[in-house]
């Protein structure tokens, strides 16, 4: 387990160094003077050369690129141009928004995608099954946004049922009603992502009713449902659960348009934002930030995968 | 009386709605290709007097908030989905293959390679698409290499894969004993093993193109907003869709049907490769 | 006590795979059913346990378990209490448990059907120490994937035992082991067989596993029972050229003759069976009359019988 782990955790460190360099080399590949290109034209000398020793561009590369990583290791990722606070400042203000917009998400994901793909395998062949396989198909080929203005369309224009935009703290007035601010984005963001671990579930679970156990637990003579639950359903989980580390970073990309679409004030906005503003310090943060998330939910994929699975050897 | 037809009539019945998918974009690839003898109007007409109209009367899917003919826009924006599409998909492959190829041939460059692949796959993938396009500016070439970035990584990763499989088979071991170069292996044995998983790579590359080119076109930087794009048009819609709701519903279907399609053929091509499905069906 | 009358199993497309086989065993009896891969030896066994994959399905003949007609009831029912007892090892000891689940769990959950009454552990405990497990409270503990080929199928076996099973049906539960393993389970069969007066209905394709351990044996050949007779008689004097050929197959160990004999030619496909007599176009003693029309029942020893036009006891046809 030990020694597994460790070095699933060295090859997670190397593709971050890598993700590191080009994460740090994005600000040197934008045309023209970075500083220029932030500070628009009529930026004083003085606001310049500031700016300049500021980001350290004074140094060489490796010298930059270890003072930035330095930097980061030290928790701090440099100053915003636009709000002229810490970037880890404007990290943390959005990152209440989108922690709790992925949970909820996921909490679709798994309580929608799951189940009604076990339905749909445990009625392979009918029109039950090809109704349901074909709208996850239908769902994986809506856009996020779209799904978010109509839900906004008829949920909050329309019926007036929950906010259309915006989100206020749960920490603030309204405490944890202020929840019902992420309902409809939450679910335009599940949508395409339920339709892929639906499609995941029902094709786990076809492959795994075939294996051979499942014959010897028939023989048994449990009854079909126990069978299903107990030797099938625990089995095809396996590859539904090592399929979540794919699906939080397919989550992050999305979430970028949808709280777009919906004004949430989380990190994926501010990224949009930061970008038509030229703020590159705050962009080079959240990515480098997403990036290691990404690699961490891996790893503990990976690791409760291989505590599910008895076969695989922990070594 | 089903005997009696082609086999390509049979088995279009007996995947009623892949046929439909199909049907469409054929309907696709007519509008981009002949959009000025289709489309009633020029797509950038403006028309003060007639804004926001709905269905109906001159306007066969009503107007837009300058008081552009949707039905124009709709037929002229097959023009830059088939552009997107094919351009994604162009670079993916044409990235995609070498990468996949010589990682499987010489294992020392793939290490490095594959290592790289993984790098950019541990970037969400938008967030990759949106640090190029800064890099490179806004437009509709750049939408397509930023596009195709991200595809180029799992193109590469499906092609590895195959060729990994395909070098342990005996024939190509045989042949590379028998002292057969690296090009005569990869155009004699490898490549043509390869096309149906690229195909379905592709298929499902060309559907997935076209959503990422809408999320772009909608954060204001994907094609650039005088192309009539159905992203585009979703995007300056927005602020009207309670006025006028059909201004999301048209270029939205669009989108949706597209990639729709296109993942069903993608689907039906796949279940026709897999020799597991073939076995349930034939016996 | 098991009695099974002509049953067919076919193919959806009506393609007959087992066409009319009848099998009885009784209390303490091994009934050996010897024939080639693709002959629906292992079809004839999931049939009679309801066990059928998808796509295939018993299309007529009973089976009646202590005259309890079990034909029509899905698995589950088939092995609890009231209808009487079967139970089934299956080839693959590798793939046949879920390699999820400890051991225990996966004999204790067979325990809770059967004897919902006992406590499972102790029950459980019991079957491995039937089986000849070592250690059983150790290995109770284990993952599948833990334990050796042979290990396993004696899980197995202990699993088929908790549904106190009257038969016990065994598909070709050696040919996945070890020659010194095959042996000590084919002991533990028979051992057990005697102990609790259960039949067992022993599937292989080996010939000699069915010399070392059956009382009588059911010889099958393109879906149909070619010959069915005890034992010794069989060894002493087949009926059936088949059964007379897959002899000469066996290993003589008193000649050292290298070459091993073959049957010439291979057995026919199910969509491609001969008219007349299944083996004819294969056997050396074939005449006009083998290839058309229904063929005969020839008798032999008492309790042996064969269907030949011209059974081995009499002279070949010119």
């Amino acid at each position: 387990m030990g020694r597994y782990f460790l070095k699933r955790t060295g090859a997670a460190i190397i593709t971050l160094i890598a993700a590191s360099i080009i994460i740090f080399g994005f600000i040197h590949l934008i045309p023209g003077d970075p500083v220029y290109v932030m500070l628009g034209d009529g930026a004083t000398p003085e606001q310049v050369a500031l700016l300049r020793r500021r980001m350290g561009l004074d140094e060489p590369l490796v010298v930059q690129y270890l003072i930035w990583v330095g930097q980061a290791l030290q928790g701090d990722l440099g100053q915003s141009i636009f709000f002229q606070t810490p970037v880890t400042e404007v990290i943390r203000e959005g990152a209440e928004t989108s922690i709790l917009l992925a949970l909820i998400t996921m909490v679709w994901i798994v309580a929608f995608g799951v189940p009604i793909g076990i339905l749909s395998a445990i009625r392979q062949g009918t029109w039950i099954d090809q109704g349901l396989s074909g709208l996850a198909m239908l769902m994986a080929s809506v856009p996020t946004f779209w799904v978010g203005l109509y839900l906004i369309l008829i949920f909050a224009a329309g019926l007036g049922w929950f906010p259309s935009s915006g989100y206020p703290s749960i920490f603030e007035q309204g405490g944890l009603a202020n929840l019902r601010y992420l309902i409809l984005p939450s679910l335009a963001l599940a949508a395409p992502n339920a339709a892929l671990i639906l499609r995941l579930t029902r094709a786990s679970m076809l492959d795994v009713a075939r294996e051979d156990y499942v014959r010897t637990a028939r023989a048994k003579g449990i009854r079909p449902a126990r069978v299903v639950l107990r030797h099938i359903l625990r089995n095809a989980l396996l590859a539904v659960v090592s399929a979540f580390g794919f699906t939080f970073a397919a989550l992050i990309s999305e979430a970028v348009v949808t709280e777009t679409v919906f004004a949430l004030p989380g990190i994926g906005r501010t990224v949009v934002q930061s970008i038509l503003r030229r703020d590159y310090p705050v962009i080079q943060g959240v990515i480098l930030v997403t990036v290691c998330l990404y690699l961490v939910i891996n790893l503990l994929v990976d690791l409760s995968y291989r505590l599910l699975d008895p076969r695989v050897e922990l070594e | 009386m089903r005997q009696a037809l082609p086999p390509w009539a049979r088995s279009a019945l007996s995947r009623p709605l892949t046929s439909l998918g199909v049907v469409f974009l054929l309907t696709v690839l007519v509008f981009a290709a002949f959009s000025p003898w289709i489309a009633p109007y020029p797509p950038d007409q403006i028309d003060p007097a007639n804004r926001l109209l709905p269905a109906g009367g001159a306007h066969l899917m009503g107007t837009d908030h300058f008081g552009r003919d949707t039905f124009s826009r709709l037929v002229y924006g097959a023009r830059l989905a088939l552009l997107i599409g094919v351009g994604v998909v162009g670079f993916a492959l044409a990235s995609g293959v070498p990468i996949g190829i010589l990682s499987a041939l010489y294992p020392a460059l793939g290490r490095v390679l594959m290592r790289m692949v993984d790098v950019l796959m541990s970037f969400p993938s938008l967030l990759l698409a949106l640090g190029l396009i800064v890099i490179l500016g806004q437009g509709v070439f750049n939408a397509i290499l930023a596009i195709g970035l991200i595809y180029l990584t799992t193109t590469a990763r499906i092609v590895y894969g195959v060729a990994l499989r395909l070098r342990a088979e005996p024939y190509v071991e045989a042949a590379r004993s028998a002292g057969a170069g690296t090009w005569w292996i990869i155009t004699r044995h490898i490549l043509p093993n390869m096309i149906s998983p690229l195909l379905v790579q592709a298929s499902f590359v060309f559907a997935f193109a076209q959503l990422g080119a809408a999320s772009l076109d909608f954060l204001g930087l994907g094609a650039p907003p005088d192309i009539p794009s159905w992203g585009n048009m979703l995007a300056e819609s927005r602020i009207y869709i309670t006025r006028a709701s059909w201004l999301l519903l048209w270029p939205g279907l669009m989108i949706v049907l597209t990639a729709f399609s296109l993942n069903l053929v993608g689907d039906a091509i796949r279940d026709r490769m897999d020799p597991r499905f073939r076995e349930m069906v034939g016996k | 006590m098991l009695n099974v009358e002509n049953i067919v199993v076919s193919l959806q497309s009506g393609l007959e795979i087992v066409r009319g086989v009848s099998l009885r065993i009784a209390p303490g009896e091994i009934l050996g059913l010897v024939g080639e891969s693709g002959s629906g030896k292992s079809m004839t066994s999931l049939a009679l346990m309801g066990l059928l994959p998808p796509g295939i399905g018993l299309s007529g003949g009973t089976i009646a378990l202590d005259g309890t007609d079990v034909t029509r009831l899905a698995p589950h029912q088939r092995v609890r209490r009231n209808c009487g007892r079967m139970a089934m090892v299956f080839q693959e000891p590798m793939t046949s448990l879920n390699p999820v689940l400890r051991i225990a769990e996966q004999i204790e959950e067979a325990v809770r059907v059967h004897d919902p009454g006992i406590d499972p552990t102790a029950r459980a405990r019991e079957l491995l120490d039937m089986v000849r497990i070592p250690d059983a409270a150790h290995q109770m503990r284990a993952y599948p994937h833990e334990l050796s080929g042979g290990m396993r199928q004696r899980v197995m076996i202990a699993i088929a035992l908790a549904c106190r099973p009257q038969v016990l049906i065994a598909d070709e539960p050696t040919t996945a082991l070890d020659v010194t393993v095959q042996l000590q389970v084919l002991g533990l069969v028979r051992d057990l067989c005697d102990r609790l007066a259960m039949g067992v209905l022993f599937i292989t394709h080996d010939l000699g596993v069915v010399a070392q351990l059956a009382d009588r044996v059911a010889v099958m050949y393109a879906g149909k029972l070619v010959e069915t007779a005890d034992v010794a008689p069989l060894f002493r004097g087949p009926l059936h050229p088949y059964t007379g050929a897959l002899m000469a197959c066996l290993p003589d160990p008193e000649s050292d003759r290298p070459d091993m004999a073959t049957i010439p030619g291979s057995a026919p496909a199910p969509g491609a069976i001969p008219p007349g007599c299944p083996f004819s176009p294969r056997c050396a003693r074939a005449a006009a009359p083998c290839r058309a029309g229904p063929v005969p029942r020839a008798q032999g020893a008492p309790g042996q019988t064969a269907m030949c036009h011209f059974p081995l006891t009499e002279r070949a046809p010119a």
